[in-house]
């Protein structure tokens, strides 16, 4: 009874404890980033954006929660109703479930398996279903266009995206993502003699992937420019609708927590995890999750700020964009770096 | 070990179930969603066996990608499922024949490495130990150094297939405008604006 404890119990228990820890932390970082995502957007525009709810406005989100989960879920008559309501689910399930394997600092994740940026790449590959499902669920035509554009999409940003990331595995020689981090304590800046810093960062090495990936992951995650899929314009809402109340506020979460994994991906894959930029003693004694934090804000920001300036993508464009442009950049990318790998290591 | 058999018969149990709901749902959409769910308890069991590639690998391909285009096809598609299903019996032959086939195969195979599981090993490659070499080293040992001819020649095959279906779909239809951006980009005001001047009263 007490090898039952010791080897199955007690392991589950920390287990399900680390996972609630970090999923309330991330449910209350997904509401201020949505905050963040109106007040950046406002500023852009010289508005003030949400300022009502507590100082600053800085109880907007959970005002909004609230609302949502007051009001009646409305379920059209013609809808598959099993799949409309399973829809927001995969959606939210499958964004929060890839946090699991994030290290947000040294040893600081759930699961530390050996194929990390595997997973995360296979369960947000995943999260398209959450669109397409709700796009055919709900039995109605700028839905139905919304998801098939959304699907097209995901696919056709998810090959440059996968490309992207061979290069950086290339560089470390591991999918661990805590490995990624690692590798990045040394690089170009200690080969040439600095002591360990930013510029050791694959950004640097590899700064025409890192942008391929930042504006990948805008057109992967439906942010604008490339927010087709919920073309206001056009398709009113897209995928979204038909949904109201608590379903519409399970897409939204998803929709936001796919956007900050992006965030933390970068961070992770380009921008040295929760590295200090700079190897001082001062810097090394905030905790590597400050880093971690700011890093994945300051990409955030970025979003944020790509979202208030570029207007959206033609649809064709946004294919041209993704298979003529960056496909073949990506490839020919992956190409050079093993062969230069490939020549260093000889050396 | 008990915790790995209670996953075990999970992953499996639902894979079955939803394998029998592939062929039993009524609504070809549904099929596909079950589908998914075969693929995705199969990437369970291949990690249960410390498969851990392959099973990132079948979602991310199998799940991602090709149900993705699967799923797109079927909603697209306006099919009359009693139709289809009117001549079930006619092909039920075709399909026992195949399910045998595959059956037989099955049983050759497990009971091939049950009788002498010396003789199932020493035609494959022997497994490393996954404390001396990752699953995804030992799998690119395998594709890229020991059998890279092999890897490679089934790489041209895709190749072929792929120009094969772009030769066949790729039309190139008149009159329809084409955005034409290197164009557009070298335009200059020399080129694209014509200044002229209008005397009053007169029109151009």
């Amino acid at each position: 009874m007490d090898s039952f404890f010791s080897t199955y119990l007690w392991p589950a228990i920390v287990m399900i404890g680390q996972s609630l820890l970090l999923l309330v932390c991330l449910l209350v970082f997904i509401a201020y980033i949505l905050l963040a995502d109106r007040k950046i957007w406002a500023a852009v525009q010289l508005r003030r954006g949400p300022n009502v709810v507590g100082p600053f406005g800085l109880f907007q989100s959970f005002a909004d929660l609230l609302k949502f989960v007051f009001k009646e879920p409305i379920i059209p008559s013609g809808a598959n109703k099993g799949v409309f309501l399973l829809a927001p689910l995969v959606s939210v399930t499958l964004a929060l479930a890839t946090w699991a394997v994030i290290p947000l600092n040294e040893n600081w994740v759930i699961a530390n398996i050996n194929v990390g940026i595997l997973y995360v790449f296979a369960i947000s590959s995943l999260e398209v279903y959450g669109i397409i499902m709700a796009g055919w669920a709900s039995n109605s035509k700028y839905p139905f266009l919304g998801a098939l554009r959304s699907a097209a999409q995901m696919v056709s940003y998810e090959v440059s995206i996968g490309f992207v990331i061979v290069t950086v595995l290339l560089c470390v020689g591991s999918l661990n993502l805590s490995d990624i981090v690692i590798a990045q304590k040394t690089g170009i800046g200690t080969m040439i003699g600095l002591p360990p810093s930013f510029l050791d960062w694959h950004w640097l090495v590899l700064f025409p992937m890192f942008i391929i990936f930042f504006i990948s992951g805008l057109a992967e995650t439906n942010r604008p420019p490339f927010d087709l899929p919920e073309a206001e314009s056009e398709l009113v809402a897209g995928y979204m609708v038909e949904y109201a109340s608590a379903p519409y506020m399970m897409l939204m979460l998803g929709e936001y927590a796919a956007i900050l994994l992006m965030c933390s991906l970068t961070t992770i894959l380009f921008l040295g995890g929760w590295l200090p930029p700079v190897d001082v003693w001062f810097l090394n004694w905030v905790p590597g999750i400050i880093w971690f934090l700011i890093k994945a804000t300051f990409i955030f920001f970025m979003f944020a700020m790509v979202k208030a300036f570029v207007p959206r993508y033609r649809y064709d464009q946004l294919m041209r964009l993704g298979w003529k442009v960056f496909l073949p950049l990506s490839l020919v990318m992956v190409i050079i770096t093993a062969f230069v790998l490939k020549l260093t290591a000889g050396a | 070990m008990g915790l790995q058999a209670v996953f075990f018969y999970l992953f499996a149990f639902v894979a079955v179930a939803s394998a029998f709901m592939v062929i039993s749902a009524r609504n070809p959409v549904h099929s596909v969603l079950f589908l998914i769910l075969v693929f995705f308890n199969s990437a369970g069991l291949f990690l249960l066996t410390g498969a851990e590639f392959l099973a990132m690998i079948l979602l991310v391909v199998y799940i991602g990608a090709v149900a993705v285009l699967f799923l797109f096809v079927v909603m697209m598609l306006d099919i009359d499922f009693a139709e289809l299903r009117s001549g079930f019996l006619q092909y039920a032959p075709v399909g026992a024949l195949i399910g045998l086939i595959l059956a037989a195969e099955l049983v050759l195979v497990i009971g091939g490495s049950v009788l002498s599981p010396e003789a199932a090993k020493s035609i494959t490659m022997p497994i490393p130990s996954p404390a001396v070499r990752t699953n995804t080293a030992a799998l690119g040992d395998v594709l890229y150094t020991h059998y890279v001819y092999f890897f490679q020649v089934s790489g041209l095959v895709l190749l072929v297939a792929m120009i094969g279906a772009i030769v066949l779909t790729l039309r190139h239809r008149e009159n329809v405008k084409r955005q034409d951006i290197s164009k557009q980009v070298a335009r200059t005001p020399a080129t694209a604006v014509e200044v002229v001047k209008v005397k009053p009263g007169q029109g151009i």
